[in-house]
């Protein structure tokens, strides 16, 4: 019940014996490859094989492989036909088309690469841009070509379809700063100041964070997939071909209806976050519900409040453009959907991230 | 200088994405009326062709005439005027999947005449009803076969009545009765409306059927290995390849 294999005066003979389905002894395969060196003729011997499949089909396949690199001569006619035939077959003809595109580049090659992807890049980001900005003009004079229907669809799913996850996540995210909050300010006997952090740092800057993480995960994602998938199935060739505008049909009323919903979204986040902060305030630390409210009023700045809309609003536009250039500029297969969307989440992502970083250095510097 | 029985002329004409050249110095006329067949083994660029004469994709070297007129180096606006006059069906249909099959048809009439919707309705119904999809005007292309989107592409494509039609694969993915169906279809446009027809095709019955003239791609050479009519060309093929590949690989 195993393989097995005899070295006589350089003929390796490969015995195969008993029942070998499902053959998968990888250091017996090891073995007979390592003793090929000693070899220069290779035999089988299938007198006592009862039952076999592709496994040791498998097995063998790599074992003459092996044997032609290192030309040793091959005599597989005491295989039972089928597995000869079977095995034959595998090996008949290299059937992959030549290409040119595996040979190894040098480091200087591979640097002067990337460089010029870097510029291909830029160069289509650009492109992207130009081609939104100037159809934003166009539909603000009344000239783009769009379906009142997309633009009510997108609208409709990143609005009030979109309240419910980014309620459950700012809640949660409002509980968990009372609650981190609570350990330390209860240290001093401050809890009543869990209502002051909480309203300071949801308006700030948490609630708009939130909803732009949860936007980028399910709409950004939904644009370069769907947009992407368009790519794949010729819809976008097709619009070309038929003079519409893809930016106009494609990219305008998604972008709008983010743009438009993700100040709502962001005053929405604030006000779930302030819920759930009073959530622990009242529950865990004994605080009225009356007096929570009163230091959340007073610690509430409308100039704050202002800061985190802008955000959210700038935001909108971050995740939108990432989706749609994303999705557009998708490659024609499954495989590139799927990149294109991981492209655009993690991308607006950090984008969103580095931006709010030069925005606070700037109001900071403003005193803002 | 162009003839005026020559609808699409190409001269010099490269097909490469960056460095990988995929043909080069194609030189071929598509006659008036006629139905031409480009053929050529998968992935030896027929459908990156297809791309070039109809402008998604920017051609680098060589150049194309349709109706006379030089196409690769027009503006925006002169091509979408070409464009006008070309319907395209794609290799997978390509509608687009948020609208209604009566929504993907009266698109391009929306987007190029000022007719009344009741008139758009009525071209719609009727271009449906010419390829055989009457009654699916409120489908999604979800709901319905393979078969039936080639065939609703096909009513969006001969949505403006162009004259010339371009077919990425009509036959691929469908079964050999559909196949033959869509073919009749070509024929019958083609009889009737004078509408001239390039299709890019492998599949033996349909060259035979419907080809009055045909390239052959050879992806090896990167050339034009045969030109002609398909059934002459199977009687005096020029070579071998071509022999092997009209013969279905039996010679
Ligand atoms: N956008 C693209 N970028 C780079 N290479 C491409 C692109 N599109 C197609 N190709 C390459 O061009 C070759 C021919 O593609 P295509 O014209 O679709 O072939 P065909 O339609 O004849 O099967 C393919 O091998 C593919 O690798
Ligand atoms: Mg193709």
């Amino acid at each position: 019940m195993a393989l097995d294999f005899l070295l006589k005066q350089n003929i390796l003979t490969v015995v195969a014996d008993g029942d070998l389905r499902d053959y998968d002894n990888q250091e017996q395969l090891k073995a007979v490859l390592q003793s090929l060196k000693k070899a220069d003729k290779l035999c089988f011997n299938a007198e006592n094989l009862q039952k076999w499949d592709s496994s040791l089909a498998a097995a063998f396949y790599q074992i003459i492989i092996k044997a032609k690199q290192k030309n040793i001569k091959i005599d597989t006619s005491a295989l039972p036909d089928d597995l000869q035939n079977l095995v034959a077959l595998a090996l008949a003809v290299d059937r992959k088309p030549k290409s040119n595109d595996n040979k190894k580049l040098s480091f200087l090659e591979n640097l002067g690469e990337s460089g010029l992807q870097i510029f291909d890049g830029v160069k289509k980001s650009w492109a992207f841009l130009a081609d939104t900005t100037k159809s934003l003009g166009r539909f603000f004079t009344g000239r783009a070509v769009l379906r009142r229907v997309d633009f009510e669809f997108a609208l409709a799913d990143c609005g009030y379809k979109a309240v419910g996850i980014v309620s459950l996540v700012s809640f949660m995210v409002g509980l968990i700063l009372a609650f981190v909050g609570a350990l330390q300010l209860k240290m001093f006997g401050a809890q009543i100041y869990i209502a002051s952090l909480v309203a300071i740092g949801m308006t700030r800057i948490m609630g708009a964070i939130m909803a732009g993480i949860i936007m980028a995960g399910r709409t950004g994602a939904s644009y370069a997939a769907t947009i992407g998938t368009m790519q794949v199935n010729e819809e976008v060739d097709a619009l070309k071909t038929l003079g519409l505008p893809v930016t106009d049909f494609l990219v305008l009323p998604r972008m709008l209806s983010l743009i438009i919903t993700m100040p709502f979204l962001t005053m929405w986040a604030d006000i779930m976050g302030m819920i759930g902060g009073a959530t622990v305030a009242i529950l865990m630390l004994d605080i009225s519900a009356p007096q929570y409210w009163i230091y959340s009023l007073k610690a509430f700045q409308l100039a704050n409040f202002l800061v985190g809309i802008f955000h959210g609003f700038m935001y909108g536009i971050i995740i939108s453009c990432c989706g749609c250039y994303y999705g557009i500029n998708c490659g024609r297969n499954a495989d590139s959907v799927g990149w294109a969307t991981t492209k655009a989440v993690v991308s607006s992502i950090v984008i969103m991230i580095v931006a709010t970083g030069i925005l606070t250095s700037i109001l900071e510097a403003l005193g803002i | 200088m162009i003839k005026d029985n020559v609808k699409i002329k190409a001269e010099g004409l490269n097909i490469a994405y960056g460095s990988n050249v995929l043909m080069h110095n194609l030189n071929f006329e598509i006659k008036n009326g006629d139905i031409f067949i480009i053929m050529g083994g998968s992935g030896c660029g027929k459908s990156s062709l297809l791309r070039l004469l109809t402008g998604l994709k920017s051609v680098d070297e060589g150049k194309i005439w349709i109706n006379g007129v030089r196409f690769d180096n027009a503006d925006d606006q002169q091509k979408k005027k070409i464009m006008q006059n070309c319907g395209i069906l794609y290799q997978s249909g390509a509608l687009f999947s948020s609208m209604t099959l009566a929504e993907n048809v009266a698109l391009p009439l929306q987007q190029y005449t000022n007719y009344s919707d009741a008139l758009i309705s009525d071209l719609v119904a009727f271009k449906l009803a010419l390829v055989g999809l009457k009654g699916y005007e409120d489908f999604y292309p979800a709901e319905i076969s393979g078969g039936m989107k080639k065939r609703a592409g096909l009513a969006r494509a001969l949505a403006l009545d162009p004259d010339i039609l371009y077919f990425d694969e009509p036959s691929a993915g469908l079964d050999p009765v559909s196949s033959k169906l869509l073919d009749d279809l070509i024929l019958e446009i083609n009889k009737s409306l004078g509408t001239t027809i390039v299709v890019i095709t492998h599949e033996l019955s349909s060259i035979f059927a419907i080809g009055k003239d045909a390239i052959f791609l050879d992806a090896e050479t990167k050339t034009i290995s045969a030109q002609g009519n398909p059934k002459e060309l199977l009687k005096n093929p020029p070579n071998q390849k071509v022999l092997h590949f009209l013969s279905g690989g039996k010679k």
